[in-house]
């Protein structure tokens, strides 16, 4: 249980490169606004200009009227023909459908569709419909809009609260009475997304003959052909998916669900292929993009000596309009919920709550980043309370590898880590001693500089537990994911998949396990995307999951291949199994390598000579193998006590930053990052999506935010305004591997897909603040903009001249 | 009322391309849907993100910013240009091959053709300059880190086979 376990494997973990980079490289991805088929119409949308309106009439004739225009959908069809969009807690009267209906809820929901021949048509159209509204109340503020008498965004809901439970886990009162020291804090952070740079589209074609809707999007969701084919009314087997397309980046949010039904029905209803991509416009207001936006009340009970006894969250969330699995984005970190530290009981409230702004969406860490940020900056007032050592607190109170597995109050069992050895691998790599000199030089010289710790847990293994501990109506324990291999005749292999990937490189994945188990070159391996008609189970690459889910599943199929190749060789060998040895594909008898059959022979014996196979054995040579979520399967106990993920990855944040005291311009100078994933796959991608993450949790903590104004426009609708960190703001990472492996997982390995984005954000506001902080100044609300930043330097200024005057 | 269509000739990646276009159609449609060649993105469409860069006459611009037709009679090279005439990876391509300097793939042809100009230019670049270089260019997957050793491995190794 240390590092250098991947010394055993032969091209897991090894620098290699991956299978998908050269058609990237070349320009030959195939992403869905690449499809182009015959006869194909183009969507473009009428949205509405009010934060709350009823729709009093809409006129489509002039639009109808223009050459190439071959219709006009509005709510009142669409929504008489589609089943309505769920949310995923329990309230039922919360319906969305995709296009509005009597009433518009935020300003850029949809209202109407244009289909033309061309896009520019289409948006020409647009421009025709004409559409009467009555304004009406709106409410923004979502801690106003808990309040009874708010503006109701759902009036038959009857409150604008979707969620709330308060869950106690553990000796709460009692740990904060005895506590010597207690303190409460606020934080909030801010309404951002991954915002990918290819927007969400879909496209779609119904075939009569076959009553078959073929469909195919740039799509990161669970259960997304199951949930169009309901909500399109047609049977689950009449939506075939085609996961065979590149998706230009998603990190969560790619769920164009109602994207989906709205070009399926208008695929079907005009017998016409139909593609809807959105613009830059339609993708920030309307497009379900936006992630979490939180405000976190925090308590907390402690010890002179840092022990934390006890924690109370109270976390409140806008979730916009409408809902999908958002609420559900307050259930995930409840299993990572104390962080990396030993908290003995645990208050906490989540809020989900319905404002007039566009609806929230799943996004990278699936609220377990705004969770950590909260936690981390609980844990530095704390230090800053004591008088403590930020970092000697953190090392007090770390979980330490000799207590895993180690439950934590709210019935998680963490698997393993060793957070010590990781934080000091990150502060080594920074230097922090020289980081310490440089920052203190800074200052002395008059100039405003910080170093930002944050070490925080990324849960993996993406389970589905938050939907029955939110919602007792469902009854969710899988979240399988599955995996077909298959030999075909020339002995070459092919790994087939069942999800579509966005940039996480599950091809090279794949072809990495297969390859490892069967001794197979994985170059020489192909791996290939189902359809959904053909796919086996799987619930998408969510939650951290894929090297955990797909990695097991490719590993247990071609474990299958193997022990049918043994078995084959056992019975034309004459020999028991466990005589034989297998090579590199091959199979002989131990201490006799004379007596031997080659991969090609097994092989055509699988394929060709049925009075060869040993009795029960299926000719052909395929084997599939479907894995439910280790450690998953089990309902919540009755006080919300749940195993929520597998595994449990760490990272450790060192950052330096400068902040120009003459703008605010914040500048990091020096970043590290230690991180521990267990066993990687293949370095190279886990590195590629860390370097990612720290970049997108740049962007969360200083310069990303859906701003609204104060009649409920969006007024970042553009990379204009809605600014995402270049290689210019982005600096020179240092990343340090420690490897301590999953016990529940084939190979050690457990998730990176949310790596550095989990950590990002609570480090660089940590280094925010503690350059701040000689000046008497803080922040507590991301993104901490330069001219937040400025602003709160400014009033410190001013204060401390008053009080000097 | 059916539009104007106006003849362009575009020489794009070595062969004349010829069309009737509407004067509206940008550049970077004209690419990708009369064309076909899709290796060029669009992913802001207002001139930000980079991801449909091509070069103009060798210049790096920003196919959405252009008409078609403001492109008749120059010289466009987009991505797929950039390869082995078999359609293998070109060099500085697979420098970001060998870098993993790709994940989603789709800010990555407007990255590339701005690593390209930029090792045109300047054949030996720092670390500041090919992050200038590259400024303009948004990627949401790498944090820039692989790219930018891709650009410096591309740099070194034509540094190595000029010697």
């Amino acid at each position: 249980m240390s590092t250098g376990a991947t010394q055993d494997f032969r091209y897991i973990g090894k620098k290699r490169r991956t299978k998908e980079d050269p058609r990237f490289v070349t320009g030959h991805g195939h992403f869905v606004a690449d499809i182009a088929l015959p006869g194909m119409k183009h969507i473009a949308l009428v949205t509405s200009p009010h934060a709350a309106a009823r729709i009093k009439a809409i006129r489509t004739d002039k639009a109808l009227a223009l050459a190439g225009v071959h219709y006009v959908l509005t709510g009142a069809e669409l929504c008489a023909g589609t089943e309505a969009l769920l949310p995923g807690v329990d309230a039922p009267k919360v319906m969305r459908y995709p296009l509005a209906h009597g009433v518009v809820r935020y300003a850029g929901e949809w209202v109407a569709a244009v289909v033309a021949d061309t896009r520019a048509l289409a948006e020409d159209a647009a421009e025709k419909v004409e559409v009467d509204y009555e304004p009406s109340e709106y409410v923004l503020d979502p801690e106003q809009a808990a309040e009874p008498g708010a503006p109701l965004v759902h009036p038959l809901h009857g409150s604008n609260v979707l969620y709330r439970r308060k869950f106690v886990w553990g000796p709460v009162e009692e740990d904060f009475a005895r506590a010597e020291h207690r303190l409460a804090l606020r934080v909030r952070w801010g309404r951002s997304a991954t915002v990918p740079i290819e927007t969400f589209g879909v496209a779609a074609q119904w075939d009569p003959g076959q009553q078959l809707l073929d469909v195919w999007a740039s799509i990161q969701m669970p259960k997304y052909p199951d949930q169009t084919a309901r909500a399109l009314r047609l049977p689950g087997n009449a939506v075939r998916v085609h996961f065979d397309v590149d998706v230009g980046g998603s990190y969560g949010v790619k769920r164009g669900i109602k994207h989906t039904v709205l070009v399926g029905y208008l695929a079907k209803k005009l017998g016409m292929p139909v593609r809807f991509i959105e613009d830059r416009l339609e993708n920030m207001r309307g497009g379900d993009m936006h992630g979490p936006d939180r405000i976190f009340d925090l308590q907390v009970a402690f010890d002179a000596d840092g022990t934390i006894r006890s924690l109370k969250i109270r976390a409140l969330d806008d979730v916009g309009a409408y809902a999908g699995r958002s609420p559900l984005q307050l259930g995930k970190p409840v299993g990572a919920i104390v962080g990396p530290y030993q908290i003995h009981s645990v208050e906490y409230e989540p809020i989900s709550v319905m404002t007039n702004k566009t609806a929230q969406e799943a996004v990278r860490g699936f609220g377990q980043s705004p969770t950590n940020y909260a936690l981390e900056s609980a844990i530095d007032q704390v230090a800053r309370h004591l008088g403590m050592d930020r970092i000697a607190l953190r090392k007090k109170i770390f979980i330490r590898k000799d207590q895993f597995p180690y439950l934590i109050p709210s019935g998680t069992r963490y698997d393993s880590g060793d957070y010590h050895a990781v934080l000091d691998k990150a502060l080594a790599a920074a230097d922090y001693p020289a980081l310490l000199a440089v920052r203190d030089a800074a200052r002395r010289a008059g100039r405003i500089a910080g170093i930002g710790i944050a070490s925080c847990l990324e849960p993996s293994g993406g389970n589905s537990s938050f939907e029955p501990l939110f919602n007792p109506k469902n009854q969710t324990t899988t979240w399988m994911d599955s995996c077909l291999v298959r030999v075909d005749l020339s002995g070459t292999i092919t790994g087939v998949m069942n999800t579509s990937s966005a940039g996480q490189g599950h091809e090279t994945l794949v072809a990495t396990v297969v390859g490892e188990v069967l001794e197979r070159d994985p170059d020489t391996i192909r791996v290939v995307h189902a359809d959904s008609l053909n796919a086996l189970p799987s619930n998408s690459p969510v939650g951290s999951r894929m090297a955990i889910m797909l990695g097991g599943a490719a590993a247990g199929a071609a474990r299958k291949i193997k022990d049918a190749l043994l078995a084959i060789a056992a019975h034309n060998l004459k020999k028991g199994i466990d005589e034989l040895a297998y090579r590199d594909g091959s199979v002989s008898v131990k201490g006799n390598a004379q007596q031997s059959l080659s991969w090609d022979q097994l092989v055509e014996i699988a394929h060709r000579k049925f009075h060869q196979l040993p009795p029960g054995l299926e000719p052909g040579l395929q084997a599939k193998f479907v894995w439910e979520v280790p450690t998953g399967g089990a309902l919540p106990t009755a006080d919300g006590r749940i195993q929520m993920y597998p595994c449990f990855s760490f990272e450790a944040h060192v950052v330096l930053v400068e902040i120009d005291p003459e703008t605010g311009q914040p500048k990091l100078t020096r970043y590290a990052c230690g991180h521990d994933c267990g066993v990687m796959i293949n370095p190279d991608i886990v590195h590629g999506m860390t370097y990612g993450g720290i970049a997108h949790g740049i962007g969360a903590a200083l310069y990303e935010k859906f701003a609204y104004s104060d009649n409920g426009q969006l007024q970042s609708q553009s990379f204009m305004d809605y600014l995402i960190p270049t290689a210019l703001e982005v600096p020179a990472l240092s990343i340090v591997d420690h490897c301590t492996p999953s016990p529940h997982t084939t190979f050690g390995q457990k998730g990176s897909g949310e790596a550095g984005y989990l950590g990002a954000p609570a480090a660089i506001a940590c280094a925010i603040n503690d350059a701040l902080a000689p000046l008497g100044a803080s922040i507590a609300e991301l993104p901490m903009t330069p001219l937040a930043i400025w602003t709160r330097m400014q009033s410190a200024l001013a204060g401390a001249k008053d009080s000097s005057a | 009322m059916s539009e104007a269509l106006y003849p362009v000739s575009v020489d794009v990646n070595g062969e004349r391309r010829e069309a009737l276009v509407p004067a509206r159609l940008s550049l970077v449609d004209f690419l990708r849907d009369t064309l076909r060649l899709t290796g060029t993105h669009a992913g802001c469409e207002h001139g930000i993100c980079g991801a449909c860069s091509v070069l103009l006459d060798g210049e790096p611009v920003r196919s959405c910013l252009m008409y078609a037709v403001q492109a008749d009679g120059r010289s466009v090279t987009t991505i797929e240009g950039l390869a082995q005439p078999d359609g293998t990876p070109g060099a500085l391509q697979d420098a970001f091959c060998e870098t993993h300097a790709t994940q989603c793939g789709y800010c990555t042809p407007g990255m590339i053709i701005a690593a390209h100009a930029l090792l045109e230019a300047n054949q030996a670049p720092d670390e500041q300059e090919i992050r200038e270089a590259i400024g303009g260019n948004l990627c949401r997957c790498t944090g820039y880190q692989q790219i930018v050793d891709a650009i410096k491995l591309a740099a070194a190794k034509r540094a190595k086979g000029a010697s």
